[in-house]
């Protein structure tokens, strides 16, 4: 178990990095903490498994630290660093049994026979292997093979941390659900710190305690998914967090509101007071689907909508909106009524989002 | 869409058919005529039934060239395998002015013609001008091919060695290549050694292209011809008379043809058998664990 520290890290797989273009990951700096679940969220090429590299020590960052306890181990091996990785892709060994797989890691590591024989049996338990531990690993489904490699991870008690870079990429989505919430109930077993690199929302906001969100190779927010939802620090966060993701409309600053097309929207107090300013880069007001109220034109600070169209999802209802030329989603419960002539909207300030240049105006 | 019925199409496997049937079933059928005949001439043939392959069973020197064919392709096996996993494991990897380089030097002896490979170390082997031969009388050892048998028998081994072990570490390494980069990763994370790197992920990766390679090293060897002919001539005495040589006095230098077809009918089925024998032992031991 290990608190993670980055320090000033950055990598660049050009030689000779000159523009922000040219990193994998931008300069970060952050401290994860002991023992708790950490997703890596973010498209592809975002940085994420460059990132995950690093920690695993396969990849030496070109700038910056990577911690450990407090302890500097930029340079060090992943068997220095005593990191268990579990990748996208099955990785076992083909000529053993699926017991000798699991116990790999560990006679490697010189641990007493009896010892190894326990956690191979109590780790093949929680991942629903102990009728196949005499098998030849190689006969096995796909499924299986990664819940092996899984296990490799898993087995090593004293592991720093467990990184998984999209495990679940080759299961079928049944066994992936049963897989994570056994990863889930493992973690709170045994505290483990664990990172797990996904593109799939859902699963990141389900696996994880805290779920960094990456986007052109910077961290562009690292909290919890109540965090990711109702405040989403970056444009980005709000479009890839949530379904369908954040409203967002370019409009210019007024004194105490934003002006959309000419049409004054609140926001929050502390969005205004003059430390921003109302000129310079690119403005844009967020908000999501879940919180735009939808009433009809009359209701005080209610601004007129035309109702494009309403899609029944069973449990909620997603109307989307135009205003005046912008098209707005709105999530609504099922019993609300849809006024079909005179809908208006209003933007509760709580969850008004001022984005500069894509980042929260805060 | 409806399955066309037209019995025309049989006209098209024609050309393969002639191909096949004129390069290899009426070659093989004229042998096999050949070896149930005494043949004096032409339209002079009498039928002798299995005269023939009962006196080329009987023959001494035929097995002495047998236990020698064999001993010298178990020889080639046991030296060229391991040897060309080595070469293999040591070469660099990836998209480099260095790969593409030893790809090369590898490639170079497997370019050139065997009557070549035999004429540049019979001359590399003389005493007198040949570098090899040179310097082993330099140092003081009498090495001379063409009157010791165990050195002709050297030769002809390490020449093939030289010849060859290339095929087998291209093969080992086009196997290696194929591993993905997660596995040696993910080993590194188990805490493995190099040795069970080797053990556990490239020589049961490298297991499809070692089956071919141990067939044709062992299929080739045990056909060997042209460089011990330009070499030694099979000599001294008979040391390094392998058995296509013995073939090729019969019948050409004796001029023997039916005891030469009924030898090559013989000498094809113990190429087959052991071909089947090294397949079936190697696909088996990657099997025989798992149950």
């Amino acid at each position: 178990m290990a608190t993670i520290q980055f320090d000033n890290l950055g990598h660049s797989y050009h030689p000779h990095p000159s523009k922000p273009d040219d990193y994998a990951l931008r300069r970060l700096s952050q401290e994860w903490e002991d023992g708790k679940a950490y997703a890596l969220l973010g498209p592809s090429g975002c940085g994420k498994s460059t990132l995950l590299n690093i920690i695993s020590g396969l990849l030496v960052p070109s700038e910056g630290r990577v911690l450990f306890d407090g302890l500097d181990v930029t340079r060090c091996t992943p068997e220095e660093r005593n990191i268990a990785q579990v990748f996208q892709f099955p990785v076992i060994y083909d000529t053993m049994t699926v017991y000798e797989n699991l116990a790999f890691p560990l006679r490697n590591r010189k641990v007493p026979a009896a010892d190894v024989d326990r956690r191979v049996r109590q780790v093949a338990e929680a991942l629903d292997l102990t009728a196949d531990l005499k098998k030849r690993a190689q006969r096995l489904t796909p499924d299986a093979k990664q819940k092996i490699s899984m296990g490799r991870g898993l087995v090593r008690s004293d592991v720093a941390a467990i990184l998984f870079d999209e495990p679940l990429t080759v299961i079928d989505p049944h066994t992936k659900w049963i897989l994570r919430r056994k990863l889930r109930q493992i973690h709170e077993e045994y505290r483990l710190t664990m990172i797990y690199v996904t593109h799939d929302q859902v699963e990141a906001l389900t696996f994880a305690d805290k779920v960094a969100v990456m986007y052109e190779g910077a961290m562009v927010q690292l909290g919890t998914p109540q965090e990711l939802f109702e405040n989403p620090q970056h444009t980005f966060v709000g479009y890839f967090i949530g379904s369908p993701g954040i409203n967002l409309m370019p409009c210019t600053l007024g004194s105490d509101h934003a002006l959309v097309e000419g049409i004054a929207i609140p926001l929050p107090e502390r969005g205004v007071g003059g430390a921003v300013p109302t000129v310079g880069g690119r403005f844009e007001l967020g908000i999501r689907p879940e919180f735009v109220e939808l009433t009809r034109t009359g209701t005080s600070g209610a601004i007129p909508v035309q109702v494009v169209g309403v899609d029944d999802l069973g449990t909620s209802k997603l109307a989307t909106l135009r205003m005046g030329n912008h098209t707005l989603k709105a999530r609504l419960s099922e019993d609300q009524e849809i006024p079909a002539l005179d809908a208006a909207i209003r933007f509760p300030t709580r969850w008004t989002k001022l984005y500069r240049d894509s980042h929260l105006v805060n | 869409m409806d399955k066309v019925q037209d019995n025309r199409a049989w006209f098209l496997i024609i050309p393969v058919f002639l191909i096949v049937a004129f390069s290899a079933v009426l070659p093989l059928m004229t042998v096999v005529n050949y070896s149930v005949q005494e043949i004096f001439g032409p339209g002079q043939t009498f039928f002798v039934g299995t005269e023939w392959f009962e006196s080329v069973l009987a023959d001494d020197r035929l097995h002495d060239a047998l236990v020698r064919q064999i001993i010298y392709s178990l020889a080639v096996l046991a030296i060229e395998i391991p040897f060309g996993i080595l070469i293999a494991l040591g070469m660099p990897g990836g998209r480099s002015a260095r790969t593409s380089l030893t790809l090369v030097l590898l490639a170079l002896p497997l370019l050139i013609p065997f009557n070549v490979v035999g004429t540049i170390w019979q001359i590399f082997g003389r005493g007198d001008i040949g570098l090899l031969g040179a310097t082993f009388r330099a140092i003081g050892i009498d090495y001379n091919y063409t009157n010791n048998s165990a050195h002709a028998w050297m030769t002809v081994l390490v020449m093939d060695v030289w010849h060859w072990t290339s095929l087998v570490a291209l093969l080992c390494y086009a196997g290696l290549q194929s591993i993905p980069p997660a596995f040696y990763q993910a080993a590194k994370i188990d805490g493995a050694s190099k040795w069970a790197v080797f053990r556990y992920i490239q020589l049961p990766k490298m297991r499809g292209v070692l089956i071919i390679a141990v067939l044709l090293r062992f299929m080739d060897s045990f056909m060997i011809y042209t460089e011990p002919f330009v070499l030694t001539g099979g000599g001294p005495g008979n040391s390094t008379t392998f058995l296509s040589q013995y073939l090729t006095q019969m019948a050409v230098g004796q001029f023997d043809i039916g005891r030469a077809a009924a030898f090559s009918i013989i000498y094809f089925l113990i190429v087959l058998l052991f071909s089947f024998v090294f397949y079936t032992i190697i696909t088996k031991t990657g099997e025989g664990e798992k149950k």
